[in-house]
């Protein structure tokens, strides 16, 4: 059984922004807290606590559906494959996005998006990540 | 490779409400903090003119590291302090420092006086300054959260810095709030932004930066160093009960300072201890973006306002400061009643070591009769909680002539009104140790008048009384924190960034030049650094350690008030002649 990236226990996020680090340090080869995959924020303020937003690997994925492309395509039980020499940049896929989960960066107009390789796990302190099978994402 | 980029510097005119970026090569060579905001006060300052002259400049100055590796967190702020009259630091975390790295800015410069009130929004790709005529007179936590509301850019991932009234009212121990909990606390950085008819900085940004590729050195050295802290236990005591740890180690060695230093121990130490408020009071720990350790402490205040069972609740963050200046220097416990004064001090945007040991100070000069309703409105008396709140707010607002000399400092209302020898003064009021001779002296000349330049705590426990051994102590000692306050690192990550690691880090991150020759080059910097305090008006042979330190309990006992005299002037005539 394939496995994703789950936020699991976000109550106990200290907000370090650490996991995000990890991916785009891993993943995209860049200091940034924009260009990952997974996204921290703050909900008003620091003492409200913190969200993350992340691909939940849909199993119909509404931005596979909208690329006019080809650039994303369904990857069965874990999330979505992109192919950056077919991407027009329209950024179709953030809109159609029911959680908001793809930004499109500044600086390349390439969308952002989790591949659940779970390089940010390791890197949070509090086990607020984990990988779990496809089985186990009822969110 | 990033040692050959230059560094970006922002100049903002507040009379204009405009900017101006700058490209500086030449200033590589000071690495960053505190040594890049020295030599931009030199380029910007007007060491002559006093702190509230309108061309003073505000300096926030992040490293090389910031952001590159973890607890890379923090800015310096490089200012003349209207406080002490000369120029100064004062350090905050927060999300700052990174805010101001993906905003593509290396420092920051706010010069000039707005004719209005207003509020600066900026960061990569944006500038605005905006009216605050609608954030002027509100508090530091409404102003956040205001700000917060109206600016959509960057949500959940900016940084907010503002002033309470405290700052708008020019007392000169006022602070600047960053983001919720961090401050750049001490020495009245408040007050000049104040000054500026500066409300607020909105900072946010969201550009990227290459990093080597991976399998180089520096993904090796960012994993040496991210298990370090986080596997090997050597941050633990900041997560787990965090700085207020100190309360009850420094009682047991009779080091901590309780009303108005006229003792070291206190009865009520047990209830405002760092056990004490992780088992009634923590709601949970936060970090600075960037740091994994998550040292801020937040305590649950839930307070009954009605007969029936009504409540409210509000977050305090606490630490072994805050702790010490409202809870034993004033003689008030239990953790709770602290919050209520901590929460105080928030608000109003007072730097809360200073506001605890002016009240002290306050207390024993109305017990002895220097003093009475007249000057202080409410019977301020240590351990009586509900006077020292309404004392707060006549900080902030200058309520009567009194309450506007102690906002100028406690040696000046003493001046005014007796009582200088039990007033706790060390170049600024002081922290909350009271280990000794070494300390008091390096708090009273040392660069920010803080515990935090060198450290003279560690050397009082070895009960040192060897004067060759003390002045070489400081001295390295301030290096070896300069070192860190260039990258800018916090300083709790002092035991993880010797000076191995930190040429390994540089050297891995592209700044190969920078990691040549460390000691010598921060030999040079420290120099520099405090020549251009010099410049500005400070005189090492002129600051004064008040009778109290002389003549209290410490944990060598009764104090060696002759070591500590031929420290303070060795000292002295070191720094004099750097």
């Amino acid at each position: 059984m394939a496995k994703v990236l789950k936020a699991v226990a976000m109550e106990r996020c200290i907000g370090c922004y650490s996991c995000m680090f990890a991916c785009a340090r891993l993943v995209h080869n860049v200091l940034s807290w924009s260009r990952s995959g997974i996204r921290v924020r703050s909900l008003g303020g620091l003492t409200a606590g913190f969200e993350a937003s992340y691909c939940l690997a849909c199993p119909k994925p509404a931005c596979a559906a909208a690329c006019p492309s080809g650039a994303l395509g369904e990857r069965p039980g874990k999330g979505v494959r992109y192919r950056r020499e077919l991407c027009l940049r329209c950024g179709r896929c953030s809109h159609a996005c029911p959680v908001k989960a793809i930004w499109l960066d500044q600086e390349t107009g390439e969308p952002v998006v989790c591949l659940h390789c779970g390089r940010c796990v390791p890197f949070c302190p509090h086990g607020c990540l984990a990988m779990v099978t496809s089985a186990e994402t009822s969110h | 490779m990033n040692g050959a980029v230059p560094l970006t510097l922002m100049d903002v005119d507040l009379e204009r409400g405009a900017c101006r970026l700058h490209r500086r090569e030449d200033l590589r060579e000071k690495v960053g903090g505190s040594s890049l905001a020295a030599a931009l006060y030199r380029e910007y300052g007007l060491p002559g003119e006093d702190a509230f002259a309108p061309g003073q400049p505000l300096i926030f100055a992040i490293g090389p590291l910031t952001g590159y590796y973890p607890l890379m967190s923090k800015v310096v702020l490089g200012f003349k302090s209207p406080y002490s009259g000369d120029y100064v630091e004062t350090h905050a975390g927060g999300r700052l420092a990174l805010a101001l790295r993906f905003s593509g800015l290396d420092a920051l410069v706010i010069r000039g006086k707005s004719p209005r009130p207003v509020y600066l929004v900026l960061g990569d790709r944006h500038f605005a300054c905006k009216d605050a005529g609608h954030l002027w007179g509100m508090d530091a936590v409404t102003t956040a959260r205001t700000i917060r509301g109206s600016e959509p850019r960057g949500r959940g991932q900016r940084s907010i810095l503002r002033i309470g009234p405290a700052g708008e009212n020019l007392v000169k121990y006022a602070c600047i709030n960053v983001d919720t909990f961090r401050h750049f606390g001490r020495l009245g950085a408040g007050a000049v932004m104040g000054s500026k008819k500066l409300k607020a900085v909105m900072v946010s940004g969201d550009r990227s930066f290459s990093l080597p590729y991976q399998g180089t050195s520096y993904h090796k050295v960012y994993r040496q160093i991210y298990q370090r802290i986080t596997g090997s236990g050597v941050m633990a005591k900041y997560h787990d009960l965090g700085t207020p740890v100190n309360v009850l180690v420094l009682n047991g060695l009779h080091s901590l300072p309780t009303r108005n230093l006229s003792a070291t121990t206190f009865e009520g130490a047990a209830q405002i201890s760092g056990e004490y408020f992780a088992d009634k009071l923590l709601l949970r720990q936060i970090a600075c973006s960037g740091c994994p350790v998550g040292c801020i402490h937040i305590g649950l205040l839930r307070e009954k306002f009605s007969p029936e069972h009504e409540y409210y609740y509000k977050q305090v963050s606490y630490d072994h400061e805050p702790i010490f200046a409202m809870g034993s220097m004033l003689g008030i416990a239990p953790g709770e009643a602290v919050m209520l004064l901590l929460d105080e001090a928030e608000k109003w945007g007072l730097d809360v070591i200073s506001c605890g040991v002016a009240l002290a100070w306050a207390t024993e000069a109305r017990a002895a009769g220097l003093i009475g309703d007249e000057q202080t409105l409410v019977p301020l008396a240590f351990g009586k909680l509900e006077p020292y709140r309404q004392a707060i707010a006549a900080i902030a607002t200058r309520a009567n002539e009194f309450y506007r000399l102690l906002g100028e400092g406690t040696a000046v209302a003493a001046a005014r009104y007796g009582g200088a020898e039990f007033a706790c003064v060390l170049g600024q009021e002081m922290a909350g140790y009271a280990t000794g001779p070494v300390y008091f002296v390096s708090q009273a000349l040392g660069f920010r008048y803080s515990h935090l330049d060198s450290a003279g705590y560690q050397l009082d426990q070895q009960k040192t009384s060897m004067l060759e051994e003390a002045l070489n102590y400081l001295e390295r000692e301030e290096r070896q924190r300069l070192m860190l306050t260039c990258l800018v690192a916090c300083l709790f990550a002092r035991n993880i960034y010797d000076q191995e690691t930190i040429a390994a880090a540089l050297a891995a991150a592209g700044f190969s030049e920078l990691a040549q020759n460390l000691e010598e080059r921060f030999t040079s910097l420290q120099r520099e650094r405090w020549r251009v305090k010099k410049e500005s008006g400070y005189d090492p042979h002129r600051v004064a350690i008040p009778r109290r330190f002389h003549e209290v309990k410490t944990l060598q006992g009764k104090l060696d008030a002759a070591f500590m005299e031929t420290l303070r002037r060795a000292y002295a005539a070191r720094i004099a002649g750097y």
